[in-house]
């Protein structure tokens, strides 16, 4: 039974974990890597976990989507969905203004390369 | 069962995101992208999050992809290899990754029903919705009735996505080796 | 694109469908998943799809740039507007309930279907557009 337990805490942790590991993966991405582009795709990463840190709490185990029927008794919670569902089409607006403005420095630097447009700056 | 899947799609995740950091071609990023959409779209199903994972796999695998790809076209699609050391990123973001583990420790686990959030507010919204509404589609009632502020403005930033995009992007390309005079309207 | 025999032919019987789907989304959001911000979505899909493969000109003959500019703000002023009307009639902003003097949540419902419908068109017409500028931009 303790063990059946530990089982169950370490399963339900998963989740909060693995988001947290996507948290940390787009971070890295964000910070370490020079290319604008590949930057815009860390940032992606990073939004995406936190839609996964907002719907896994609103998920009931047994339970269905939120789509009111006599069929069902329980429901996933459906407020997690809503203001994730926006922040997606957001998101990709975002996404656009982005690479908007990576498109134009390219133009003007000839390089997506953050070290390239800022020279070799004295910042390590 | 749920559980199971929920662990072998989350695996699948990290594994397609552990590609996207080593991987140098941007190609190939952005197309390791799109497969990281469409499995956080099936993850979001899995946790009955059907309308978001609709629009994931509409937006994320979709029109992101369509979107990068033509940033690639118009600018270069290797990246550089990169020049300074990733020690202070890498202990940066392992650092904020153990904070945040950290503060997992109090959360309820996965799949928990007698959550704070899972016993107000989102069980009022599900026990009104048909009343006052009559939709049964709690997540479309909530979106557009009970929190209509919430996505005018959401809708007023798209709108101010697309104009900020057109006031870039518009107009005559000013080529590097044109002389100063051709300006272009840019 | 010339050639590619089976991918103009598979692309347009594709689209149709494509498009009714969009709508069949936006319609049944009330009852199943979907619902403004999809069906947009899945509209600029389809005519992406068009432009990938006939071209963005032939595109830009069926849907001009100057239309879609007109679209966006449209779409924001559809939802702004259910707003100012249902204030015009007594209620609070975007308080759908004033729209059917007889039962509230028939307002509700009508209120909820002409907001989506300005989400629609805004999202819609915000990516085709978004599409259009970066895909002009390389000749």
């Amino acid at each position: 039974m303790e063990g059946l337990n530990e089982l169950a805490f370490v399963l339900g942790g998963v989740n909060h974990w693995i988001t947290v590991f996507l948290i940390m993966a787009g971070l890295y991405i964000i910070v370490s890597r020079s290319n604008m582009i590949k930057k815009l795709v860390g940032l992606s990463i990073f939004q995406t976990s936190v839609y996964l840190l907002y719907v896994s709490p609103g998920k009931i185990i047994g339970g269905t989507a939120p789509i009111i029927s006599t069929d069902f008794a329980v429901y996933s919670n459906p407020l997690p969905h809503v203001l994730i569902l926006t922040a997606i089409v957001v998101g990709v607006a975002t996404l656009a203004l982005g690479l908007a403005l990576v498109v134009r420095i390219n133009e003007a630097y000839g390089s997506i390369e953050e070290d390239e447009v800022y020279g070799d700056g004295d910042w390590n | 069962m749920e559980f199971l899947i929920n662990l072998v799609l989350l695996l699948f995740l990290s594994a397609v995101t552990i590609a996207i950091i080593g991987v140098r071609n941007l190609f190939a990023v952005v197309v390791l992208g799109g497969a990281y959409s469409f499995l956080m779209a099936t993850l979001l199903i899995a946790m009955d999050a059907v309308d978001v994972g609709m629009t994931e796999a509409a937006v994320g695998a979709g029109v992101s992809t369509v979107l990068l790809l033509s940033a690639l076209h118009l600018t270069k699609t290797d990246e550089a290899p990169g020049r300074h050391s990733n020690v202070l990123p890498m202990a940066l973001s392992v650092l904020t990754g153990l904070a945040l583990v950290y503060g997992t420790w109090d959360l309820p686990r996965y799949g928990d029903a007698d959550t704070p959030m899972n016993t107000y507010v989102g069980a009022e919204y599900l026990e009104r919705s048909i009343d006052e509404t009559t939709v049964p589609n709690v997540v479309t009632s909530v979106l557009a009735s009970y929190r209509g502020y919430d996505t005018l403005g959401e809708t007023a930033v798209i709108f101010t996505a697309g104009i900020g995009v057109l006031m870039l992007l518009k107009g005559r390309r000013r080529r590097k080796d044109e002389d100063g005079e051709d300006e272009g309207r840019s | 694109m010339r050639g590619h025999l089976i991918l103009r032919v598979v692309s347009k019987l594709l689209i149709p469908f494509l498009l009714l789907f969009a709508l069949y989304v936006q319609f049944h959001g009330d009852y199943g998943p979907g619902g403004g911000f999809q069906a947009g979505v899945i509209v600029a899909a389809a005519f992406v799809l068009y432009a990938l493969i006939f071209g963005l000109r032939a595109t830009q003959k069926v849907i001009p740039p100057a239309l879609l500019e007109v679209a966006v703000p449209l779409g924001v002023l559809i939802y702004a507007g259910v707003g100012v009307v249902t204030w015009g009639l007594g209620g609070n902003f975007l308080d759908y309930g004033m729209l059917d003097s007889h039962d509230p949540s028939h307002g509700q419902h009508l209120g909820i279907l002409l907001v989506e419908a300005g989400v629609l068109l805004t999202v819609s017409s915000t990516m085709l557009l978004i599409f259009y500028t970066f895909a002009g931009r390389g000749r």
